[in-house]
């Protein structure tokens, strides 16, 4: 077999592993999406009243709103459980058993990084369900739908190489829960919950170039019809970006050790 | 010439200013077991990472299964199995996905990996857990598990990484069991251990680390006999006689309740002969007499003491 042929086996059979492992224990992926859910209702029916008034339009334009910002989260927060995941197996001396057989060596991380798209892409589906039981009411036509979906998972993509990454670096699994959090406030400190013009200087600069922003605006645009401009091309190169840096970062760190 | 499941030259290793390995040469031969001995922190696991590919080494050269570590490595995966000394199994999985993974990886067909699985559960006496996940079996049963694992490919050399440390007694000799069958097929096996029982059951030789040298290496009587504290036990019928051959061997230590006595010797078979001659010109007759050798406990603590 060619050396692209054995990759693509050996990564099939590491995705089918993590899909066993996901399959099997459903309370993970139910217990990730938690956090999400409790802050979108926090922030719908607590704060949404005063929030939606002052961008105008109410409970029922806030819950438009904070919609993309909201799956951002989702999907960092089911990250944590990929770097928990990557960190785990390192302890646990499967890693060191795989490192010492005739296989591919990326397959390990390419099976933890489809394992974790697919658990943030579900998670992802069922916020939108939820918010859409709760008044979320998007006009998007079915190609803005694949659009979205799309740039979504590209970001999937992106922060499951970082989470990765993020996973081999920690020393236990412990520290790998904590090391994605920082993800966690990126929807806040960007036009996740309130436009960024509201923000104090030094605060909006931040939120107007991190690359979280233009992904929220693009994903709002294509759902919601806000005008989009060139936050698409900037979220695609951050989503690439982060996904090239992490890929390689998470590569060198996972060949060194 | 017989045929070196591995060669190692000069083997060293360092972590900053602490050398781990010193420089060792290892020849282990092939279907045989070998056995690395030596106390926590000698080097051994360092030792097993180098050779099953884990970590490079800062120097020397070393052949696995034919292929050289450096220039081969994927060739030398291709022909090794490993269990370390921590379970290498997928705990989420039961134990029978644990080896249909082992088999997609080892790129067997579906069916060929489906057979493997089913014998390996049944040799290891897994069949009745194979649908359970492995974090509900006990360490016994995750160690047998890690090992079918590792038989998945047919390896022709493994590396068993103390596979007994934190087993029960059964467990323990469960598990020689299985090595000596592994063997009797023609297995090679690269066995590390901290306990002297375990090499001394096992190994065809044993080579002592410490310190990341190579202190001593052998058999294990050969090891046995390089040390002094072995003695030959006489016994005797009758008391007189017993006095009378105390009398002639003042070093020895008599025991007039048991009619026995203790004589320092090195348990060789010329001083044995000598003593028995001496009693002979003197007519003291010995009713039974049996040689003592120093068991690898002792070995092990003198050598390892003089290393110091």
């Amino acid at each position: 077999m060619t050396t692209l042929a054995l990759a693509t086996r050996d990564s099939s059979t590491m995705v089918r592993r993590q899909l066993k492992r996901l399959i099997r224990y459903p309370a993970m992926t139910v217990q990730l999406i938690i956090t999400p859910v409790i802050i979108l209702l926090l922030f719908v029916f607590v704060l949404g009243g005063a929030l939606g008034a002052g961008i105008g339009g109410g409970r029922a334009g806030y819950v438009n709103y904070i919609v993309p910002g909201i799956l951002l989260m989702t999907a960092a927060t089911a990250a944590t459980g990929t770097a928990v995941m990557v960190a785990t197996d390192m302890t646990e001396g499967i890693i060191a058993r795989f490192r010492t057989m005739r296989i591919s060596r990326a397959s390990v991380l390419t099976g933890h990084v489809a394992g974790s798209v697919i658990q943030q892409l579900l998670s992802m589906a069922a916020l939108v369900l939820i918010a859409l039981a709760i008044g979320f009411r998007p006009n998007a036509n079915p190609i803005e739908w694949l659009a979205a979906i799309g740039l979504l998972t590209l970001f999937a993509l992106a922060i499951s190489w970082l989470s990765v990454a993020l996973g081999l670096k920690s020393p236990t699994p412990e520290a790998a829960g904590n090391a994605p959090m920082p993800l966690l406030l990126l929807p806040f400190l960007g036009s996740g919950f309130v436009p960024t013009d509201s923000m104090p200087t030094v605060l909006r600069w931040f939120a107007e170039y991190q690359p979280f922003t233009p992904i929220m605006e693009t994903i709002r645009g294509l759902l919601l019809g806000t005008p989009i401009g060139n936050s698409a091309v900037i979220a695609i190169a951050w989503c690439a970006g982060i996904a090239l840096v992490s890929y390689l970062w998470a590569k060198s760190i996972f060949n060194k050790a | 010439m017989t045929n070196l499941a591995i060669a190692a030259n000069g083997l060293r290793k360092s972590y900053g200013d602490k050398v781990v390995l010193d420089g060792i040469d290892l020849a282990v031969t092939e279907g045989t077991i070998f056995a690395l001995l030596g106390p926590n922190g000698a080097g051994k696991t360092t030792t097993v990472q180098i050779l099953s590919t884990l970590i490079a080494p800062d120097g020397g050269t070393v052949t696995v299964a034919g292929h050289d570590l450096a220039a081969r490595p994927d060739d030398v995966r291709g022909a090794i199995g490993v269990t370390g000394q921590y379970s290498a199994v997928d705990k989420l999985l039961t134990g029978e996905e644990n080896l249909l993974l082992m088999a997609d990886l080892k790129h067997l067909s579906r069916a060929e990996g489906r057979r493997k699985a089913a014998e390996l559960l049944e040799r290891f006496d897994l069949v009745e857990a194979a649908g359970k996940p492995a974090s509900t079996y006990s360490g016994g049963m995750q160690r047998r598990l890690d090992l079918a694992m590792t038989l998945v490919g047919d390896p022709r050399l493994i590396f068993l990484d103390e596979p007994t440390t934190g087993l029960d007694p059964r467990s323990r000799r469960e598990m020689w069991r299985i090595v000596r069958e592994l063997v009797a097929g023609g297995v090679t096996i690269f066995l590390t251990t901290q306990y002297l029982e375990e090499a001394d059951q096992l190994a065809d030789r044993i080579v002592l680390l410490d310190h990341g040298r190579l202190i001593a290496e052998g058999t294990a009587e050969e090891l046995k006999r390089r040390i002094p504290g072995g003695h030959i036990e006489l016994t005797f019928t009758d008391p007189h006689l017993l006095d009378e051959a105390k009398s002639l061997l003042p070093a020895a230590v008599a025991d007039p309740e048991a009619l026995t006595l203790q004589v320092p010797s090195d348990g060789g078979v010329k001083s044995i002969r000598e003593l028995l001659a001496r009693l002979d010109q003197n007519d003291i007759d010995i009713d039974s007499m049996s040689v003592h050798t120093p068991d690898l406990d002792d070995v092990f603590l003198t050598l390892t003491e003089a290393n110091r």
